[in-house]
């Protein structure tokens, strides 16, 4: 089981560096989200899956009498997915928002874009809805 | 006493969630931000001072014993960190007041600014590898929205690197936080001291170190992972990219100095070579890349990447003196460069550019300007007797102590380059003739100063050369900073008890 989670983590992770690599932010957007969760995935096989047992100690032990399953991993991969979905839907609105504004979701074609002597004023606050 | 250590990232905090409530009222969200930083500073100042008196302070929160839950530690480096971050706060949430327009108050620049100052307290403070995370993460959050808030073109188009590079440096550090885990089952960082040292598989660790030296090494913009940095701080409104030049790197620097003098102490010979030189090659490309922009903000940007160099080459040289130069530079730089970049506000509020084409004339029609310009500059390029001097005499004395000639040497010679930048701008602004007025430069985009603008300028620059004529005082007690971080058992027994 660790092996294969081992194995499948490196598949995600190599097929995830091969979407960030390309310039169109919409592939970046599931890279990241591949990344993400192929590095949750990777805490919890560090967390050793040796046990399907629930972490729940029998009522007056002390100690628990068989191996467990780990639940910090679990806990820790929790925070990781909620702090992820918040920047991720940060991370889309900011993506939308420069495709509005730039006319382009390819990296090279921005930088031609953002090079607009009209936009010098770095707090121009242009108007909602208006757009390239 | 554990209050002390909470109320540094609470009230922050607090003054987050209320200034959510008032910020479509201009007035309320200001009255709201100052009281915020002004008891922000109070706390912080009262913490630093504890700690100073009494030693390490830890407490554990919600009173679970030390490995099992959160631990917050202050020591020396720490409590001085979240001092200046509230000192930096004070000044940006003052220089707010004239800089930032309703608009950008009502989409929540307020909100934004304490919750950045929050994630940066919480980072420097807290005493679990993955509760760092987690700060980092409130920061990063922060620093992305108060990047975009304007909504620019440039903006959002150096929105879009600095968050891209950032998440994954981010990720980066989940990586190494969660193999980490996996090899000592822990992530108290006192509690890794004693149990890293235990691990039998060397290779894994030290590629686990690596991860984490990526992971900072973005974050604090070192030699070959600093390119988002240029690319995004000149485009925010001048107060957020002075709170950013002074502590977003200097987050990134902490968390190295944290990791790599209280986790990784085995003996990485090869690693700190590493270190050394992504640090001289930082310093250098640093100060080449500012010596060709003529843009007020992206000098100085680059410039931060060139100084965050000194305070790498201060970790790796490894010895107890170059980690006293470490801090005392990060004092010295927090304060010196989030002022350099309020003055070039101030600079772009009287002649409506930061191009330093279209600037001129200022030492004749505003000598007072220029005066405030000339303390942090030449601090910062190394004039005694400013706080700059003092910071890379001591960086300098520690490499030629362990016969590092040619670090010295980098060192040196980056700090004369130093000079040639900020008299290029000194030249350029200051000295050089008006320029005629042109559609950049008419009367419309000239604005007047403020008070509000000028005090924290002032009150910076003082600090600056209080700094630089205390500066055995505050060597003093960036040794005793030093002194902590070479001997972890005295954090390890602050967090853990005895032993």
């Amino acid at each position: 089981m660790q092996t294969l989670c081992a194995v499948l983590v490196g598949v995600m992770v190599a097929a995830s560096v091969y979407l960030i690599l390309d310039r169109n932010l919409i592939r970046f957007i599931f890279g990241l989200i591949l990344v993400g969760n192929a590095i949750n995935l990777l805490i919890f096989t560090v967390g050793r899956l040796d046990s399907q047992r629930p972490p729940l100690i029998t009522v007056h032990a002390t100690a628990a009498q068989e191996t467990l399953a780990n639940a910090l991993p679990q806990a820790l991969i929790l925070t990781a997915i909620v702090i992820g979905f918040a920047l991720l839907s940060f991370i889309f609105v900011l993506f939308y928002r420069a495709y509005q504004e730039l006319g382009t979701v390819d990296t090279e074609l921005m930088r031609v874009a953002e090079a607009d002597p009209n936009d010098q004023l770095p707090v121009s606050t242009p108007q909602p809805g208006e757009s390239a | 006493m554990s209050g002390l250590l909470i109320f540094p990232i609470l009230l922050p905090m607090a003054g987050g969630a209320a200034a959510i409530l008032v910020k479509s009222n201009p007035r309320a969200s200001l009255l709201l931000a100052l009281t915020g930083a002004g008891l922000h500073a109070l706390a912080s100042g009262l913490l630093l001072y504890h700690v100073h008196l009494n030693g390490i302070l830890a407490t554990q929160i919600g009173n679970w014993p030390a490995p099992f839950g959160i631990t917050l530690v202050a020591d020396h480096l720490s409590a001085v960190l979240v001092m200046i971050t509230a000192i930096v706060n004070l000044a940006v949430t003052s220089y707010s007041k004239a800089d930032i327009d309703a608009a950008l108050i009502d989409r929540g620049h307020y909100p934004l600014l304490q919750m950045l100052v929050c994630g940066i307290c919480g980072a420097f403070l807290t005493g679990d590898i993955f509760n760092l995370y987690v700060w980092f993460e409130v920061m990063l959050m922060a620093s992305f929205g108060l990047l975009v808030l304007g909504q620019s073109k440039s903006q959002l188009y150096g929105g879009v690197k600095y968050v891209v590079i950032n998440l994954l440096a981010t990720l980066l550090f989940l990586t190494a936080i969660g193999l980490l885990y996996g090899l000592t089952g822990t992530l108290n960082l006192a509690d890794l001291h004693m149990k890293v040292p235990l691990i039998a598989n060397r290779g894994l660790l030290e590629a686990v170190a690596i991860l984490f030296l990526a992971a900072f090494g973005i974050k604090a913009a070192l030699f070959p992972l600093f390119f988002w940095l240029p690319a995004a701080y000149h485009t925010p409104p001048v107060a957020v990219s002075a709170i950013f030049s002074g502590l977003l790197t200097k987050v990134g620097i902490y968390a190295l100095i944290r990791v790599f003098t209280l986790v990784f102490t085995f003996d990485m010979s090869y690693f700190y070579s590493l270190l050394l030189v992504m640090a001289a090659l930082t310093m250098i490309t640093g100060v080449l890349g500012a010596a060709a922009q003529n843009e007020f903000r992206r000098i100085l940007s680059f410039h931060i990447i060139s100084q965050v160099g000194y305070m790498a080459m201060g970790l790796a040289l490894q010895t107890r003196l170059a980690l006293a130069g470490t801090i005392f530079y990060l004092v010295h730089h927090i304060i010196v460069k989030a002022n350099l970049f309020l003055v070039s506000g101030v600079v772009q509020r009287l002649q409506g550019s930061f191009e330093l084409a279209q600037l001129g004339g200022l030492y004749r029609s505003n000598g007072k300007i220029a005066v405030l310009f000339f303390i942090p500059a030449f601090s910062l390029a190394g004039f005694p007797p400013l706080s700059g001097f003092w910071a890379k005499m001591i960086l300098i004395r520690a490499s030629l102590d362990i016969h590092q000639y040619g670090l010295a040497f980098v060192a040196a010679v980056v700090g004369l380059l130093t000079v040639y930048s900020m008299t290029k701008i000194w030249a350029e602004v200051f000295w050089k003739p008006a320029p005629p007025a042109n559609h950049f430069t008419d009367a419309m985009m000239r604005r007047k100063t403020s008070t509000w603008m000028l005090a924290p300028i002032t009150a910076l620059a003082l600090l600056t050369i209080i700094i630089g004529f205390g500066a055995e005082f505050v060597f003093k007690f960036a040794e005793q900073a030093a002194e902590e971080l070479s001997h972890p058992q005295y954090y390890v027994h602050a967090v853990l008890g005895k032993r």
